[in-house]
C-alpha cells in the first residue's frame, strides 16, 4: 500500500505545542485535589496515551507509511501489555 | 519518508543494477527491533511495579523531584521535534538545516543524561541506591536501562552529525537518518510510559 504524505514543518511545531500542553496538564493533575483517586490515574494514563500516540503517529510516521511497520509495532505493544498485565496480578501488584 | 528524497543526491539510476533494495529490509528489521524493545522495557515496568512498595522500610518514591523531572521529560519530548525536523530538511534538501537539527536534538539528548545523572547522583546522596531495597533496584535497572538507551541514540546522532560533515549523509539515500529518527522516537515514547507510571502514578 502507497505512503501517505507527510506532515509539514508549521504541522510537528502545532504537534509539538500540544505534547507542552498535555505535559503542563500531567503536571497539574496531581495537584487538583478533586482528581484524588482513580480518576487521577485513568486521567493520567489517558494523557500519557495521548503523548504516546501523537509521536508515534506523526513524528514516527506510522499514520502515513505502511501497514506493515505499524503492524510490526503494535504485535510487540500489544503483545506486551496482557503478557505482563497477567504476570502482574499473577504477583497480585494491584 | 516523504515523497521522493533529494534526487539530485540519490545514487544514479543504474547504481544499483544486479543488487536488491535493501531499504524496505532494513526499515522492516528497525520495526521488527522496536516491537521487541516494548517486550523488553514492558518487563522492566513490570518488575517495578512488583516492587515499588518494597522499600525495606528505607525511602521510597516520595523522593522524586516531579518538578525537575518534569523539566527532563519535556527536553526529551522537544528533542523529538527537532529530529523530525531534522528529518524533514533532509527530505526537503537543506542539509544545512538539517544538520542544525541533528546538533539540537543531540544536545537536548545530552541534557536529559545530564539531569538523569544529577537525579541519580542526589538519590544516592539521600541514601536511595541500587542495593538499599528492591524498589532502588527496579527503579535503577529501569531508568538506568532507558538513560542507556538515550545515549546510544546520542551517540548515533553523533555519528550522523559527523557522516553530515563528511558529505556522507546521503549514502543509502538516507534510510539510516530514518533509522536513528526511529529509534529516537522510541526512546521518547519509552519515557512517556515511565515518567507516567514511575513518577506521576507513584506521588501519595
Amino acid at each position: 500500500m502507497a505512503e501517505r504524505a507527510h506532515p509539514t514543518p508549521g504541522m510537528y511545531w502545532l504537534i509539538a505545542a500540544v505534547l507542552a500542553v498535555i505535559t503542563a496538564a500531567e503536571i497539574a493533575v496531581p495537584q487538583i485535589s478533586a482528581f484524588d483517586g482513580a480518576p487521577r490515574v485513568l486521567l493520567l494514563i489517558g494523557l500519557g496515551a495521548l503523548k504516546f500516540g501523537a509521536v508515534v503517529a506523526f513524528f514516527m510516521h506510522l499514520r502515513f507509511d505502511k501497514p506493515l511497520y505499524r503492524n510490526l509495532f503494535l504485535v510487540g505493544l500489544f503483545g506486551a501489555i496482557p503478557i505482563f498485565t497477567v504476570v502482574l496480578l499473577t504477583f497480585t501488584a494491584f | 519518508m516523504a515523497g521522493a528524497p533529494l534526487a539530485e543526491h540519490a545514487p544514479a539510476a543504474g547504481h544499483d543494477e544486479g543488487h536488491h533494495d535493501v531499504r524496505p529490509v532494513r526499515k522492516t528489521a528497525m520495526w521488527v527491533f522496536l516491537g521487541s524493545e516494548c517486550v523488553f522495557f514492558g518487563a522492566m515496568i513490570s518488575t517495578f511495579l512488583l516492587y515499588r512498595s518494597n522499600t525495606n522500610g528505607g525511602i521510597g518514591s516520595e523522593i522524586f523531584d516531579i518538578p525537575f523531572t518534569s523539566a527532563s521529560s519535556f527536553v526529551l519530548l522537544m528533542s523529538s521535534l527537532t529530529m523530525v525536523l531534522a528529518h524533514g530538511a533532509y527530505y526537503g534538501g537543506d542539509l544545512r538545516q538539517a544538520r542544525v537539527w541533528l546538533a539540537a536534538t543531540a544536545l537536548l539528548g545530552t541534557t536529559f543524561l545530564a539531569g538523569q545523572i544529577f537525579e541519580f547522583s542526589e538519590f544516592i546522596h539521600q541514601g536511595l541506591t541500587l542495593t538499599s531495597s528492591p524498589f532502588g533496584s527496579a527503579f535503577y535497572m529501569l531508568t538506568g536501562f532507558h538513560g542507556a538507551h538515550v545515549a546510544v541514540g546520542v551517540l548515533l546522532l553523533g555519528s550522523m552529525f559527523l557522516l553530515s560533515l563528511g558529505g556522507r549523509l546521503y549514502d543509502d539515500r538516507g534510510l539510516n537518518v530514518e533509522l536513528v529518527g526511529l529509534y529516537w522516537h522510541f526512546v521518547d515514547i519509552v519515557w512517556i510510559v515511565i515518567f507516567t507510571v514511575v513518577y506521576l502514578l507513584q506521588q501519595p
